[in-house]
């Protein structure tokens, strides 16, 4: 289990176990976390499981993928952390991964 | 008002279970329109997965969301169908008695309905353009900021603010340069997605000075009464003002119920409850089936839609053709459903 902390837009935040093969966005969906909507259930074709990276953990993550980054078109207020959590893989490496929610996903 | 197209049943929603309905339908000799609000078939299949493959289609060990919608255009083409694109359905009236339905429905794009039945198969609600997230700007909507282009002219003499980077903010950004008093196209990124001959159509006006590219994003919105005065946009420098008294925003789509949430219907949680018999709702006549309806044990799955729409098939029989008495049939065997298929 890879431990994963969503911070909400007022700050509130929420630590999970996530099981490791599966993606952020399902992890915070099986959780019921606020804030990820994940209309198009992982297919990188919705953007609505938008969320900010935490800075320390950028390069751990590595770079969104030229679908990802296209599909973060129709996000707002993308920014340099922008990621989309149904295209984060769940592994060892990130336990402790921490990501914060945006106000909207429009 | 336009003309009265009448027909057996209406359905709203071309995605795969409204088409599968028309399969079922037409075996029972029920002539059906179809209305969707996008501008092609398929519903979730064709616009959010058309490439992935899909796995639980019985007799299918895989298919693509693309691939089964042509398949099921091909299947259901005996029974011609009328396909209504880009039409969302606003208005849904009930004309006769719960004994002998009728119904009158109303789309956007002025199209007016009559049916015996009508079948709502609007899965997660219409596709709708995403709205930026941004106060007040529904006071704007329609009057200063457009999600589509209806009326060119509208554009006419106008400082644009267009946002995006795919093809529809690039195509509209040619096509309203000749006519727009100034364009200004903001994307949040130097790299666009749309096809790259109108990439570089809109970078040779921005070199020559025909058109401005900003690198942005939309931070707020200023005006009054809707009419839009500036945009306020956030860039590397900072956030300032853009003036512009036009803005055109695309961000994709999103499905939203929309106005199936005011035709009478009962609703839990956004869903369309119904019995597991008939899947008619609480209106008799008016049936749903796919994604957008609820009962115990409900699976939104495509196959679940299929089945629904065999057996809702049945009891909308009954309303078009009250006096004719149904006999089950296969299309294995029956010459009678193969001629209607036309392979007899
Ligand atoms: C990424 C992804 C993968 C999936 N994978 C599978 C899978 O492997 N197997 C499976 O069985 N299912 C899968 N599904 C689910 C499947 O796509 C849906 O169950 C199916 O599309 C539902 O079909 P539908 O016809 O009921 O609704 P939809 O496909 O949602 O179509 C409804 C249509 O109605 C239109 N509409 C709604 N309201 C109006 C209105 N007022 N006026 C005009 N038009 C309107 C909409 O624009 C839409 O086109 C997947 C879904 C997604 C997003
Ligand atoms: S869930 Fe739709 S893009 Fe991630």
């Amino acid at each position: 289990m890879t431990k994963i902390t969503f911070v909400d837009a007022a700050g509130q935040s929420r630590t999970i176990d996530a099981e490791d093969g599966s993606t952020v966005m399902e992890s915070a969906l099986k959780n019921s976390i606020p804030g990820i909507e994940a209309e198009c259930g992982g297919a990188c074709a919705c953007a609505t499981c938008h969320v900010y990276v935490d800075d320390a953990w950028m390069e751990k993550l590595g770079k969104p993928e030229q679908m990802e980054e296209d599909m973060l078109d129709f996000a707002f207020d993308v920014r340099p952390t922008s990621r989309l959590s149904c295209q984060i893989k769940v592994r060892p490496e990130i336990d402790g991964l921490s990501v914060t929610t945006p106000e909207k996903q429009g | 008002m336009s003309e009265i197209i009448k027909t057996d049943v209406v359905i709203v929603g071309a995605g795969p279970t409204g088409l599968f309905a028309v399969f079922e339908l037409g075996l029972l000799d029920i002539k059906a329109h179809l209305i969707d609000i996008l501008p092609k078939p398929g519903g979730q299949c064709a616009e959010l997965y058309p490439e992935k493959p899909i796995y639980d289609i019985p007799g299918f060990p895989m298919v693509t969301g693309q691939g089964l919608v042509d398949n099921l255009l091909q299947q259901i083409e005996p029974f011609g169908p009328t396909f209504h694109y880009n039409e969302m359905v606003e208005g849904l009236d009930v004309l006769g008695t719960p004994e002998a339905p009728a119904f009158r429905v109303r789309t956007d794009g002025g199209k007016v309905f009559e049916a015996k039945v009508v079948i709502v198969a609007a899965g997660g609600g219409s596709f709708q353009p995403k709205r930026p997230p941004v106060a007040t700007i529904e006071a704007y909507e329609n009057k200063s900021v457009f999600y589509a282009v209806r009326k060119m002219e509208d554009f006419r003499d106008r400082t644009v603010l267009i946002v995006g980077g795919g093809d529809s903010a690039l195509d509209w950004t040619l096509n309203l340069h000749p006519i727009a008093k100034r364009i200004i196209l903001m994307h949040r990124r130097d790299e666009f997605r749309a096809a790259p001959h109108s990439v570089n159509a809109m970078r040779e006006l921005v070199a020559s000075k025909q058109m401005d590219l900003l690198i942005g994003q939309i931070a707020g919105l200023k005006g009054e009464d809707g009419r839009l005065s500036a945009v306020s946009v956030k860039t590397a420098d900072g956030v300032s003002d853009v003036a512009c008294d036009r803005m055109l925003p695309f961000f994709g789509l999103t499905m939203k119920l929309g106005p199936i949430a005011d035709w009478g219907l009962n609703l839990h949680e956004q869903l369309v409850p119904v019995d597991t018999e008939k899947f008619e709702t609480n209106a008799p006549g008016i049936f749903a089936i796919g994604d957008i309806n609820t009962y115990p044990g409900k699976l939104k799955l495509i196959l679940s839609g299929f089945h629904e729409a065999a057996l809702c098939a049945q009891k909308a029989h009954r309303y078009v053709y009250p006096e004719k008495k149904l006999h089950f049939q296969y299309t294995t065997s029956s010459t009678n459903l193969q001629k209607k298929l036309g392979v007899a």
